[in-house]
């Protein structure tokens, strides 16, 4: 009999839903046959079969929550051909009765002051006292002991009463991940919005100069994404605060450029992390974006696929934002909104001309960024999109 | 042959209580008192008759001092044998209650000594001599305490008395002096030296009432020294030379240095209380005392099937009221229910004027456990009631866990805190914290905001001084 096992979730990862059984107990698998699929906050994962076998046991049914370690299921060992054993009964955890109501604890005078005044709840001390009662000791040390648990997850609300045209689904864990962490990032920075605006010609003009050639001798078309890229790598080496994170009272300076780029997929946005873009041409930017969007829109991006990242670039430009204020990624200091192209008529030398016109957004972290510093990384990414040769001299 | 569910041997706090309590649960019980009445010493001889002659003697004082200050002059005469009578009415009172109250929850009242014959046999012995045997599931040893001895101190209960004599001098010495600067030497040194004897208290070690918080004994030492009570502390009494008139007493620094002699016309030797197995017939049941006397128990259950100590024979404070809380708890479970005492919340008073109470541990107690822990302190000069009453000595400190603000002792000197212990009692038996008294309303004007105010203190948010 070999256990199935929760492997390993990655670095910062301590649980997993399990999203789908490929296989029902008793079926016949072979050895590195996908049997159950798992979803973390980050990425899904697909559990392989050990060995040949039978599945005998599923210890942890869709929608359970496990840890890595945890059993999934269990495999009898043995030639695929040989009869399937019944299935033994799928280990269910009985419903656990809800405890009886439990009179509210009587506190004492001071206790209730502590409890008022941290939003305590009686219920969730444990009192020492006569019969249970709550002296101000237990009151302060339940206070201690939240201070130092991680917070408690809000409390949830009662599902309300769905009307018959509407219709219920369970958040996935991506989706839920993502709105926690967008709260959080909301929560956690002073967060603002600048913008400016970016005349696309040059850009444009090179791109359809060397489409063709650039195309031929690298494999992949070139975007306009790397050349945002190297913009911003550019930008964040003059305004270095940009590329920074709070942690505690100290701020973390970070020399290494890893751009994480906001890809949609059909689950929800993903941002993988283009490395060391400093030390990239523009056509393996490209190149790791391609991959890495491939990655993310076929479900196989990796866990250390999405960490590290030091800056963000969103582009809502794709599906025709013309200004937007996006949310950092926390705990990142800086992202940059990509927008629309536009025709737009504009002042160049006292004419009016017609040119492709991109409104730039940077969402900052106040803490950490200052207005100058926050307006003077956007004019950097603006002059170096609208002048690209400043890309190759470093100016 | 009787046959009881419990019988009690000594019919005092302890005794009278276990026998009342078995009553209540049904329990068919007996009490064996050798005395002609109940209530054993400390209705008899102890704590009743002395508050008497305290309560007496102190209105008498403070009509030869206090009153005309407040506007009324009078000159009183004191009539000792009127003042020992009202004494002895009063016990005699207190004790018919008793027996009223061992009627009413049907206990059998047997007179007589008690003595253990035998596993759950007592044989009692009556004042004319005659014997009888009775039977028990359950044999409860309430026989409570004596006063100590000294070697070279012979008390004859004339010249030279313990605390049972000094509850009846015939008349006011010109010259007591206490041996034992304890709570009973004290409390009937004030009374003798409020009805205008000089008095004098040697004690063994340097300081007074041993057990009390120091910084309060310290405050008590100097109150009662102003009131006339002369102290030697450190001095050690030798012997005791009775003669028709009086006592020549002879004593010795303790730290060396020439005897030396003091002529009293009294003296009342009050050195501590000893526990009290004589004649009870121990042997027979196996039960060995302990090297001080006492009668070793787990629960209030001895060695021995079936028998069971409570009071003062056992280990604990040598006080009425922890006798009684024995007493039920050792009835309860024989009754096999839970009991639990603890000792901790064992209040002590001293019902001098002013008073001493006491609850909890000691700042020296704490301090040796190493105890971290934080004080309040509220002087009774800042009590608006004891300012009225121009009774302003001493002052209420509490002690509380500088962590969790547990309230650990409360220490308190000052006008009839005797009667204001219980709150805190009450609180610590609930573990409340020093901010649970500082945040209850207390009436005003009272003496008892002194006790809410001194709470204050801990947290450092007293209002009043």
């Amino acid at each position: 009999m070999a256990d199935i096992m929760t492997p390993a979730l990655g670095e910062s990862v301590t649980e997993a839903t399990v999203a789908r059984w490929a296989k029902k107990a008793g079926d016949a698998v072979r050895k590195d046959e996908i049997l159950v699929e798992l979803e973390t906050d980050k990425v899904s994962l697909e559990v392989a079969s050990p060995s040949d076998g039978v599945l005998s046991e599923i210890a942890a049914e869709e929608g359970v929550t496990v840890g890595p370690g945890a059993l999934l299921g269990k495999i009898t060992e043995g030639a695929v051909t040989a009869a399937p054993k019944v299935a033994a009964a799928a280990k269910v955890e009985p419903a656990k009765p809800a405890p009886a109501a439990k009179a509210e604890p009587i506190l004492a005078p001071s206790a209730q002051r502590i409890a008022t005044e941290n939003n305590l709840t009686p219920a969730s001390i444990s009192g020492t006292g006569k019969d249970g009662r709550v002296t101000k000791g237990d009151a302060l040390a339940a206070l201690e002991a939240r201070a130092k648990a991680p917070p408690a997850a809000p409390i949830v609300a009662a599902p309300r009463a769905i009307h018959e045209r509407e219709e219920r689904v369970k958040m996935t864990r991506l989706r839920q991940t993502i709105a926690r962490r967008l709260k959080e990032a909301q929560n956690a920075a002073a967060m603002l919005t600048t913008f400016n605006e970016v005349d696309m010609s040059a850009v444009m003009a090179v791109r359809s100069q060397y489409k063709d050639v650039f195309e031929k001798r690298h494999g992949v078309k070139l975007g306009f994404m790397s050349f945002f890229v190297k913009a911003v790598v550019h930008a964040l080496k003059q305004v270095p605060e940009v590329n920074a994170e709070i942690d505690g009272t100290d701020i973390i300076f970070k020399n290494h450029y890893d751009i994480s780029v906001a890809v949609g997929t059909e689950k929800g946005l993903v941002t993988p992390v283009v490395r060391d873009a400093d030390l990239m041409s523009l056509a393996g930017v490209e190149k790791e974006i391609g991959a890495l969007g491939k990655k993310a829109r076929d479900g196989q991006l990796a866990l250390e696929d999405l960490q590290g990242g030091t800056f963000t670039i969103s582009n809502g430009g794709v599906y025709g934002s013309l200004m937007s204020t996006p949310i950092l990624n926390a705990p990142q200091s800086g992202i940059l909104g990509m927008h629309k192209i536009q025709d737009r008529a504009m002042v160049v030398g006292g004419q009016v001309v017609i040119r492709p016109m991109m409104y730039l957004a940077l969402s900052y972290d106040h803490r950490v960024v200052d207005g100058q510093g926050a307006v003077t990384f956007l004019v950097h990414v603006k002059e170096a999109i609208e002048d690209p040769q400043r890309l190759l001299l470093d100016v | 042959m009787a046959q009881y569910d419990v019988i009690i041997i000594g019919g005092g706090p302890g005794g009278y209580n276990a026998a009342i309590r078995a009553g209540q649960l049904g329990l068919k019980v007996a009490c064996v008192e050798k005395r002609m009445t109940l209530g054993g010493t400390c209705l008899n001889v102890g704590c009743m008759p002395s508050k008497a002659l305290l309560h007496a003697s102190e209105l008498y004082a403070a009509a030869n001092t206090d009153f005309a200050k407040l506007g009324i002059e009078v000159t009183p005469r004191l009539n000792l044998p009127q003042m020992m009578a009202q004494k002895a009415d009063s016990v005699v009172a207190l004790t018919k209650g008793i027996e009223f109250l061992f009627k009413k929850n049907k206990a059998d009242w047997i007179k007589g000594s008690g003595k253990i014959v035998g596993a759950g046999k007592v044989e009692v012995t009556a004042e004319d001599g005659s014997t009888t045997i009775l039977e028990a599931r359950n044999i409860v040893i309430a026989t409570g305490s004596e006063p100590s001895s000294l070697p070279g101190v012979t008390v004859d209960q004339l010249r030279i008395v313990d605390s049972t004599g000094a509850l009846t001098l015939p008349e006011v010495p010109g010259h007591l002096v206490v041996i034992g600067a304890g709570i009973i030497g004290l409390e009937l040194g004030s009374v003798w030296r409020r009805l205008g004897a000089k008095v004098t208290v040697v004690e063994y070690l340097d300081r007074i009432t041993p057990g009390m918080d120091a910084e309060v004994a310290k405050t008590f030492q100097r109150v009662l020294t102003k009131q006339g009570i002369a102290f030697k502390l450190g001095s050690k009494v030798t012997g005791a030379k009775t003669t028709r008139k009086g006592v020549s007493l002879t004593c010795e620094p303790v730290a060396g240095g020439a005897p030396e002699t003091i002529d009293a016309d009294y003296v009342l030797l009050a050195i501590g209380r000893r526990p009290y197995t004589d004649g009870l017939g121990l042997e027979s049941v196996g039960i060995q005392t302990d090297r001080r006397g006492f009668i070793p128990t787990d629960h209030f259950k001895t060695t021995a099937p079936g028998i069971w100590a409570t009071g003062d024979v056992i280990l604990g404070p040598m006080l009425a009221h922890k006798a009684e809380e024995d007493a039920v708890a050792c009835i309860e479970l024989i009754a096999g229910k839970y009991a639990h005492v603890d000792y901790n919340l064992v209040p002590s008073v001293v019902y001098t004027a002013p008073e001493v109470a006491w609850v909890g541990k000691t700042e020296e107690q704490l301090k040796e456990e190493g105890r971290a822990y934080k004080t309040g302190k509220f002087p009774f000069s800042a009590n608006s009631r004891a300012k009225i009453n121009h009774e302003t000595d001493g002052f209420v400190k509490v002690l509380a866990d500088a962590t969790t603000d547990e309230v650990l002792g409360v220490h308190m000197i000052g006008p009839q805190v005797g009667e204001m212990i219980g709150e805190y009692c009450v609180a610590m038996a609930f573990r409340a914290a020093s901010e649970d008294i500082a945040r209850t309303c207390h009436p005003h004007p009272t003496r008892s905001e002194a006790l809410r105010q001194a709470a204050m203190g801990v947290e450092g948010w007293t209002m009043q001084a």
